[in-house]
């Protein structure tokens, strides 16, 4: 009973230490260059993203594609109602749920029709829709009805939409950035610390639905599709509760990632993007939380640490010239350690405890 | 709309479906024997292409005569691919046999940046023109046109596939690849040695793409380092529409997503063409689960 008191402690100071280092990391990076700021946020939006789509994949075993697609559609709906572009300048408290919502609801509409597929098929098809989303933010800068000449333009085609509003509230800007105690903080870092808060948020709710009775129905589609029908899952349900839940998550960081960004295009959501947080999911350790984390800090931050590491002057240093290209090896590299860290460790960096 | 526009398009269509089909083989191929998408095959195909380009130029400008020079440089564009294509999954697949399902697909992943990496080091990010070795002068059959280049790979298109087929079923390599391919443990015990079929199956499909990867580069006169992405994907959905596994399925998907794909111009904007394929594919999926003619595969009770 005592070590257990004591086992708690350690976890609360462990927790609260973590907590004090999350805080005061920005400030840190901060000093380094706002670059690796926005590293930071990027990373961070990255485990969102992780974690929605660890509920697709990593819970219910659904194999999805074209998750970034609703990253998408959250990012868009952001750019669309804040911005110049309709002349429409919505709150965030409207905009953010708005665009979770209406990524759940592209998460419904491509959940409908593939209900019936088995794995990779539903691979196949989630990828083609990402891929579809993406060819109609570039191409819906002149939408033309069959009755008439006219054309509309809303999303502004491959040229993207710029001078998208921050988040503001109560008349504060976020991104103007704040200055308090004599410290001056940044639009970037306060953008941090609105994200962390969200993150947490993410983490909180991915977490309580993954123990829930949706959690563990999730959890019996993906061992076994037919057992759990047997059981009595609803198993129709629940694969677009999965949808919907995974695309919420990717909707709100969609949002938030517009926000901070100021400037949305349709490159920003190619197949690679879905590509790279399926990789963290299972790099990381599908369905474990704490590996989904792991694995999307890992993912978002090893391109740039390498960046820093494997750039002209070190070349110079070691060979006396320049023999390959900083991004060329960069790339390198990085598929190097996601080939070798899936070899040697082919369940993920953390994967979950439970016994399969 | 005429019916030229519409037989031109076919013709088109079927040119273009003929290079899907012979890259969709080598997704399938694999899919059949070890349930992996192998994402790296869109890459092998590019190397095929740049592979073959570099030393056509290479044998035209020592004064080889065109068509021994397309020869050759075919047949070591097919030996390079087929070694990569063996290398790969001896090195990145093998080990990840009985791991996670999803294990092996991220190292398809990995191995697909790496080699795209590996061809910018060798190739260089330049879009390279593919010099014209088969004449593309356009040939007149009553309102449709189509030149030699087209014909040629129409031509070799067929003639692989029914190699492939008869490869499958009438000899003994083929025998052992559909045995595998039902049952790795049993084949295994039968005395066949799965690891060397394996081998032989990635060797086959990766010859198959680097031909298809020549084709494409010489009916769109270029090539580059990103060709195989786009391809690749095409040609993963046609294998899956047709149903992943199935040989007759990878063809028969290709020539429809080729048809589609060039039919539909008729009707939208060009923008849209890739959309049109996708959606084509999920209507598909809807109605028959298991694609066109894939067999409905038991699932696991």
């Amino acid at each position: 009973m005592t070590t257990l008191v004591a086992d708690n402690k350690k976890k609360l100071i462990a927790m609260l230490l973590l907590g004090v280092a999350l805080l005061l990391l920005p400030i840190f990076a901060g000093f380094l260059g706002q670059a690796w700021v926005r590293i930071l946020n990027i990373t961070l939006l990255y485990v969102m993203l992780a974690l929605g789509l660890n509920v697709v994949v990593g819970v219910a075993g659904l194999l999805d594609l074209g998750y970034v697609a609703f990253y998408a559609v959250g990012a868009y709906t952001w750019a669309m109602l804040a911005s110049s572009h309709f002349n429409m300048h919505l709150p965030f408290w409207v905009l953010l749920p708005l665009g979770a919502f209406l990524a759940a609801l592209a998460g419904l509409m491509l959940g409908a029709p593939v209900l019936k597929l088995r794995g990779d098929y539903l691979a196949i098809v989630t990828l083609g829709f990402g891929e579809i989303v993406r060819i109609l933010m570039n191409n819906f800068d002149k939408v033309g009805l069959p009755w008439s000449d006219a054309t509309y333009n809303i999303t502004n085609g491959p040229r993207g939409i710029t001078g998208i509003d921050g988040i503001s509230f109560f008349g504060f800007n976020v991104s103007k950035g704040l200055e308090i105690f004599g410290l001056q903080l940044s639009g970037l870092q306060l953008y941090y610390y609105v994200f962390l808060v969200f993150t947490i948020i993410s983490v909180i709710g991915v977490w309580r639905l993954q123990h829930s009775r949706l959690g563990r129905a999730w959890q019996a589609l993906r061992e076994d599709e037919i057992a759990a029908k047997a059981m009595g899952i609803n198993t129709r349900n629940i694969k677009l509760a999965a949808f919907a839940f995974g695309a919420l998550t990717g909707g709100l960081s969609g949002g938030l990632f517009a926000a901070m960004q100021g400037f949305v295009s349709p490159e920003s959501f190619g197949l690679l993007e879905s590509v790279m947080i399926l990789a963290m999911v299972v790099l990381g350790g599908m369905g474990h939380i704490p590996g989904v984390i792991l694995g999307a800090v890992l993912l978002a931050a090893m391109p740039e640490v390498i960046r820093y590491v494997a750039d002209e002057n070190m070349q110079h240093k070691v060979f006396g010239t320049v023999l390959i290209a900083p991004e060329v090896l960069r790339n390198l590299i990085f598929s190097l350690a996601m080939i070798l860290i899936m070899l040697f460790k082919p369940a993920g960096l953390w994967p979950s405890p439970e016994k399969k | 709309m005429s019916i030229d526009v519409l037989l031109q398009q076919i013709v088109n269509g079927l040119v273009v479906g003929s290079v899907y089909a012979l890259v969709a083989l080598g997704y399938t191929m694999v899919y059949g024997i070890l349930q992996l998408i192998n994402f790296a095959h869109g890459e092998v195909v590019m190397i095929g292409a740049l592979t073959a380009l570099v030393l056509a130029k290479w044998l035209l400008g020592a004064g080889v005569p065109p068509m021994i020079a397309l020869l050759l440089a075919i047949l070591i564009a097919m030996a390079v691919c087929a070694a990569v294509g063996v290398l790969v999954e001896r090195i990145a697949y093998r080990p990840l046999r009985n791991a996670p399902r999803l294990a092996p697909l991220i190292t398809a992943i990995g191995v697909s940046i790496f080699l795209q990496q590996i061809a910018i080091l060798v190739f260089g990010r330049n879009y390279f023109s593919f010099p014209e070795l088969i004449s593309k002068t356009p040939i007149e059959i009553g309102h449709i046109t189509i030149n030699m280049n087209e014909i040629v790979i129409l031509i070799t298109s067929v003639a692989l596939m029914a190699g492939l087929l008869w490869l499958v079923h009438n000899t003994k390599i083929g025998t052992a690849m559909r045995a595998t391919a039902e049952n790795q443990k049993v084949a295994g015990l039968m005395g066949i040695d799965i690891n060397k079929i394996i081998a032989i199956t990635f060797a086959i499909g990766s010859a198959l793409g680097a031909i298809a990867g020549v084709m494409v580069a010489s009916n769109y006169g270029q090539a580059h380092y990103y060709m195989g992405f786009m391809l690749g994907l095409k040609a993963f959905t046609a294998a899956v529409m047709g149903g992943i596994g199935n040989l007759w399925g990878a063809m028969v998907g290709g020539l429809i997503l080729g048809l589609v794909e060039n039919v539909g111009l008729i009707f939208v904007r060009g923008d849209y063409k890739d959309i049109f394929a996708f959606v084509v594919l999920v209507a598909v999926l809807i109605f028959r689960p298991q694609g066109l003619i894939g067999e409905r595969v038991a699932e696991r009770a």
